[in-house]
């Protein structure tokens, strides 16, 4: 039997909009993986740590107040620092479509925009997770 | 409330028996669209609504007239036929002088008060030059560091003719005192001060995020600013209780009423254990809510949460005034039920869900506009927006008369089912030994969260329609003519709060600074302190910062 996959759903930032976090997390069980959900307010180095310690195979990072281009990649810059460089990186959120190749280019992996279903971030996951 | 005999009960009865032989056949060969038809709170939505369904209801007792107790049809006699509501754009971006652009441009056009958004530094009192600030600072709301920041805010805009609403809660006590000493520069006493700070913390914990110290000393900052206005500012609205973030986070309906009154009650309770008259500070209550898709049950809504406030304000804690009594409330149209795809169809959804709050009675409305699933408003979207409230007042008729859907088989059955039902949240919420501890137990963030994943599940089922995103879908461009906050912002904000700092009078800051301390820690009332501070220009997040180390911080559990 495969592992499950294990995910940590995060909130980076000062953004308290946990709506979507929590559903996608809540949803991402329901398809049979482990998920850990940050809680809002965490640091990206409080993401790294937990994502290290709970040695998750991706990371979705959840930021609807425009701080983006800012927390994503330090969190994906933090992960190399720490040899934890093939963790799966995502995120979601009010994300301009210009922010997107800037995104993709710093490290993260796919971006998930209002509208999005739970589904097509399950199947990513699925689809990509090493 | 409207079969008075039994003759005509038994009359209705027959009839509904006929009619329903006609529906059988109807359904034989054409099947409804849904196999139930209910509401995201789990109201039933009946085929018909008859005489029959409000026969419970006392017209005199349960509806009444508008201005009189339980003010289901209104809080004021006439209503819009006096004076439209208050229409209230919220705005805040980058700078307080690009702000203060925009306030100048909504109030040129029309708009009869002023809604300050603040950042989320702010809202969690750091100053723009604090790490956690980094990356955040003017992006979803105005920055504001210090009394400074807050004169460019209101440059120009006389305080004693503007009413101005807040979004403040964990550091509001700190925003009010600079908006008092702004209003003392333009020669405005703060008796003369009209307006709200939302300072309700408690919803902070559960739906939006920005609190800062545990409940109790927030409990007691709220209460301190009760007495305070009392006092000093009689005409300022100390707390907009707000459900608005309650639906936003995903509850329902009924949710959303249930614990925006539980939370009410618990300030009432806190106020008077303090030692206040509860008719010397509830008339200065007023609440906040969203309005949504649903747009019979969102009238309802509002009905129903005005009644149910009333009769709780009498019943629990023995209010006497009128006023004491009387639910004024905001609405804003809901944030999470625009698209961003086909972003203007979201002007259409708006004119709904404004039209829903018109008819629920709201005394004062936020539209929003067509791009926030996208960004923050340009100009163009909000003087849309804003157009969509002048459209409904002075075009559709429907603020001629007080309530208009009063009487409504349909409307009144909803008013007393979400009464009933949120009663019932408030009750189970006062076994769980009232709402702190309910949030310490998970309770309303288990409700919601629950609420949250079935609506989203219903969209991807496509049981719930949402049009453009599940139907109707077409290839779009990427929109265009966004706005942006330039990182540069960012920059510049830093540079002039080190100018601030460089220029103000440091021992008159550290003094200032230290008669808090002592405040805080006495237990006194922290507001003449605190206006004092930001006087001397001492910054929001000094003064947030003292107020931390005697008070603590909460962490989410």
């Amino acid at each position: 039997m495969d592992k499950k996959i294990k995910v940590l759903i995060a909130k980076p930032g000062l953004d308290g909009h946990d709506r979507g976090a929590k559903v996608v997390s809540r949803a991402l069980r329901d398809a049979g993986m482990e998920v850990i959900y940050s809680g809002i307010r965490q640091t990206p180095e409080q993401i790294v740590a937990t994502a290290v310690q709970e040695d998750v195979d991706s990371i979705g990072l959840s930021c609807l107040s425009g701080a983006h281009n800012k927390l994503f990649p330090r969190v994906v810059n933090l992960l190399k620092e720490k040899g934890a460089g093939d963790v799966l990186v995502f995120g979601g959120g009010i994300i301009p479509d210009e922010d997107l190749q800037g995104l993709k280019d710093a490290g993260i992996s796919e971006i998930f925009l209002p509208g999005a279903s739970t589904e097509d971030t399950i199947e990513f996951i699925k689809n990509n997770v090493k | 409330m409207s079969c008075t005999n039994g003759d005509e009960k038994a009359r209705l009865a027959e009839r509904q028996e006929q009619w329903q032989g006609m529906v059988d056949k109807a359904l034989s060969r054409f099947p409804e669209r849904k196999e139930n038809f209910s509401t995201t709170s789990g109201i039933e939505t009946k085929r018909l609504f008859s005489p029959a369904d409000v026969d419970a209801i006392d017209y005199n007792e349960d509806v009444g007239f508008p201005g009189e107790f339980p003010f289901t049809r209104g809080v004021q006699p006439t209503m819009y036929r006096a004076r439209f509501w208050t229409m209230r754009q919220y705005a805040g971006f980058g700078s307080a002088k690009q702000t203060n652009e925009r306030y100048r441009y909504l109030l040129e056009q029309g708009q009869t008060g002023l809604s300050v958004a603040f950042d989320l530094p702010t809202q969690i009192g750091y100053d723009s030059d604090m790490e956690l600030a980094d990356g955040e600072v003017g992006k979803v709301g105005v920055a504001i560091d210090s009394l400074a920041d807050m004169e460019i805010l209101f440059d120009q805009i006389a305080l004693d003719k503007v009413s101005t609403s807040m979004t403040i809660n964990a550091p509001a006590a700190v925003l009010l005192a600079m908006y008092i000493a702004v209003a003392e520069k333009q020669g405005v006493s703060s008796e003369k001060l009209r307006g709200t700070i939302q300072n309700d913390v408690l919803k902070e914990y559960f739906a939006r995020g920005t609190y800062i110290f545990p409940p109790q000393p927030s409990m007691k900052i709220i209460t301190d600013i009760f007495s305070y206005c009392k006092d000093n500012l009689p005409n300022w609205n100390t707390i907009s209780i707000s459900g608005y973030h309650i639906r936003e986070a995903g509850s329902s309906a009924v949710q959303e009423v249930a614990f925006t009154l539980a939370d009410g009650l618990a300030y009432v309770d806190a106020a008077v254990k303090t030692g206040l008259d509860v008719d010397d500070f509830a008339k200065r209550l007023s609440f906040f809510f969203n309005v949504h898709n649903n747009f019979l049950e969102e009238i309802a809504k509002f009905r129903a949460a005005r009644r149910l406030w009333a009769r709780l304000m009498k019943e629990r804690f023995g209010a006497q005034k009128a006023s004491s009594m009387m639910m004024r409330f905001h609405t804003q149209t809901a944030g999470c039920s625009l698209t961003a795809q086909q972003p203007d169809n979201n002007v259409v959804r708006v004119t709904m869900q404004a039209l829903a709050a018109v008819l629920g009675g709201t005394n004062s409305l936020h539209t929003n506009s067509r791009d926030e699933a996208l960004c923050l408003p340009t100009e163009d979207s909000v003087r849309i927006a804003l157009r969509t409230q002048q459209i409904i007042a002075h075009e559709s008729g429907v603020a001629d008369t007080v309530d208009p859907l009063a009487g409504s088989y349909m409307v009144e059955s909803m008013t007393s089912e979400i009464e009933e039902k949120a009663l019932k949240y408030i009750n189970k919420i006062d076994d769980l030994g009232g709402v702190v501890k309910a949030i310490e137990a998970g309770f309303m963030q288990q409700e919601i969260g629950d609420s949250a994943y079935a609506y989203q599940k219903s969209i991807e089922t496509e049981d719930q329609v949402i049009v453009g995103v599940n139907r109707f879908i077409i290839e779009e461009a990427p929109p265009e003519n966004l706005l942006r906050i330039k990182q540069e912002m960012e920059i510049e904000q830093r540079k002039s709060l080190k100018a601030i700092k460089a220029g103000r009078d440091a021992a008159a800051v550290e003094n200032s600074l230290k008669a808090l301390r002592q405040v805080a820690e006495s237990g006194d009332n922290l507001l003449p302190a605190i206006v004092v501070a930001v006087k001397t220009y001492a910054t929001l997040g000094e003064v947030c910062g003292v107020l931390r180390e005697i008070f603590g911080e909460y962490v989410e559990g």
